[in-house]
This record gives C-alpha cells, structure tokens and sequence, in this order.
C-alpha cells in the first residue's frame, strides 16, 4: 500500500506537469487576495492539494521525503506563531493586539503589511494542516498489512 | 430573470444529485456525489455574488474533503448491506426539522432587501471606510484580516487542533510503521 505507486504513465506525466503551476496558482491566491477572491484559507488549501496529488501518484514514501513529516508540523506552528506574532510585534509598537496601524509610518501601509503577514500565517497552516491530515489518513493502519 | 434561471437550474440539479445521494449503495459513489454536491453549493454561491465564499466551498468542499473521504472509504472494509431498519421515527424526525425551516425560512428577509437587519449594523460602515483607509478593494479581505482579526486568529487555531488532534490520534501508528519499514530494508540488505 505505502508505495504503490500509479502504473499508468498518463497519470504521473500529467501530475507531473500540474505540480508547478498549481503552487504558482496557490501563491497568486495567497498575495492577490487583497484585490481579488481569495486568501490564505484558499491559497493553503490549493497549495497542500499540489502536494497531495504528488504523494497520490507517487507513493506516500516519495511525499514524506518532499514533505518532511517532522518540518510540516514545525511549520504547522510556524504558521500560528507568525499570525499571533503580528498581534504581539503591534503591541510592542504601543498599538493595541492586532492594531496593524503602527507596524509601519503611514497607518494606510502598516494595514498593508499586518493583512499580508496575517494572510501567510493561516496559508502555511491550513497547507502544513491539510499535508498532515492526508499523511495521517493515508498511514492509517498500514501496520496491519 | 437570468438570475432566478440559473438559480433554479441550479437548485433541481441539486435536489436530483440529493437523491441519488440516498439511492447509491456504494460508498465510492457517495463520497463522489457528495463532491458533485458541494461543487453545485459553490456554483450557486458564484450566482449569489458571493465569491469568497464559493472559492472556499470549491477549494475545501469539493477539493480536499473529497480527498480525504475517498482516503477514509478506501481504507474501510467492504460493507455488508444494511438489513430494512424501521425507518418510521427518522421520517417522523425529518418532517418535523423541514416543517420548522420552512417557517423560519418565511420570516427571513427577502434576497437583497437593502433594510434587512444585516445590511444596517456595521456593514454599510465597513463599506464606506475600508475602501478610503486600506486601500484594499476587496472588502472581504479587509473585514477577515483586519476588523475581524481576532475571530480569524481564533479560526486559524482551529484549523492547527484539529490537524493536532488527528496527528497525536494516528500518530503512534506511524511512528510503529517508520520502525517496520526501517527493519524491512535492513532485512532486505
């Protein structure tokens, strides 16, 4: 079960082919949020599914070595911290929690900068979230084979 | 016009994927219409303007629960089919909800009422000052990162227990695994 790996080549040319562009199109979601729909919930969902169809087609082997179980948690919590980080950094900068306003000179830009970090913070989790769940799932009772 | 053809297109489509929902005996079948489901969920919110939203239900609805559902019913056992149980008190059960959303449903605004309650408290506010301040068109951005930072904080914590709570659940097993496999390949050797 844990390396059986697709034998049909359609399958993993075309996953080949798509894992590019579909992280390219996570990260469009994830920067463009602000002018269009989208954001980091979406962008961290679109990006984990990349990785995901690699570890379909490929074996769940190959998908750990791409995605290191234990540097997918690390950045499980990477991604909290940045978001809570933001609100700790704006307190000590005499705002309030979460008050973006004094990260930066103009308060106009210090939203700018607090919406982006905030934004990358919840992408890196639900991405880091999605991987462990599906490696948690696809893992599950493979003792017993 | 357009609007309430697509709506209802829509909306039958929906109700025939329900009930084959239920005529499927197939667990594959299942987790298959349920994709199909959610997908026309999102078309409908694309024809309510809300498209935030409908990306979510594609991303997450259609997308990765689908996944992981075809992952769990791979992994269940082949089911033997159900003996009739006495459906009678779930069809009473059921009767029942529908009747009282029905009657809710009567007293909800009407579909974009300009004085129904939730167009009068903070949004018009939001609207006029997000657009001058951010300098971020998209409002929906606006309201989740910033005016509502602390409920997306909160939300973003969710997300990182219930991916613990599924590790530390399953994780034993893996730990178990990687010990095996190592084994295997030594034995190999």
């Amino acid at each position: 079960m844990r390396d059986k790996i697709s034998s049909s080549p359609v399958l993993s040319v075309v996953s080949k082919i798509l894992f590019a562009p579909i992280i390219i199109f996570g990260l469009y979601v994830q920067f463009h949020g602000d002018y269009g729909p989208g954001g980091g919930f979406q962008a961290g969902v679109i990006v984990a599914a990349a990785f995901i169809l690699y570890s379909m087609i490929f074996g769940l082997s190959k998908g750990e070595t791409l995605v290191p179980i234990m540097i997918n948690r690390y950045l499980m919590c990477i991604g909290v911290l940045l978001y809570a980080g933001v609100g700790i950094v704006s307190i000590f900068l005499d705002g309030m929690f979460l008050d973006y306003n004094v990260l930066s000179s103009d308060p106009s830009t210090g939203q700018h900068i607090g919406i982006i970090l905030v934004e990358l913070g919840v992408g890196i989790t639900v991405a880091t979230v999605m991987i462990a769940l599906y490696h948690s799932f696809a893992s599950f009772g493979e003792i017993n084979e | 016009m357009n609007f309430l053809l697509i709506n209802f297109f829509l909306i039958s489509l929906l109700l025939v994927t329900t009930f084959f929902i239920f005529k499927t005996t197939s667990l594959i079948s299942v987790v298959a219409l349920t994709g199909a489901f959610t997908l026309l969920c999102s078309a409908i919110y694309v024809n309510l303007d809300a498209v935030d939203v409908a990306f979510t239900e594609a991303a997450v609805g259609s997308g990765i629960s689908t996944i992981l559902m075809v992952m769990a019913a791979a992994k269940l056992p082949e089911g033997k089919k159900n003996k009739l149980i006495n459906l009678f008190p779930s069809i009473i059960l059921a009767v029942a909800i529908s009747l009282i959303l029905i009657i809710i449903i009567a007293n909800l605004p009407l579909l974009g009422d300009p004085n129904a309650p939730i167009h009068l408290h903070v949004v018009p506010e939001y609207l006029k000052e997000s657009k001058d301040f951010f300098h971020i068109p998209n409002v929906v951005t606006n309201i989740l990162a910033s005016y509502r930072g602390f409920d997306t904080l909160g939300e973003t914590i969710v997300i990182f227990t219930a991916g613990l709570g599924v590790i530390a659940l399953l994780t034993s097993n893996t730990l178990n695994r990687k010990t095996n496999f190592k084994k295997n390949k030594k034995n190999e050797r």
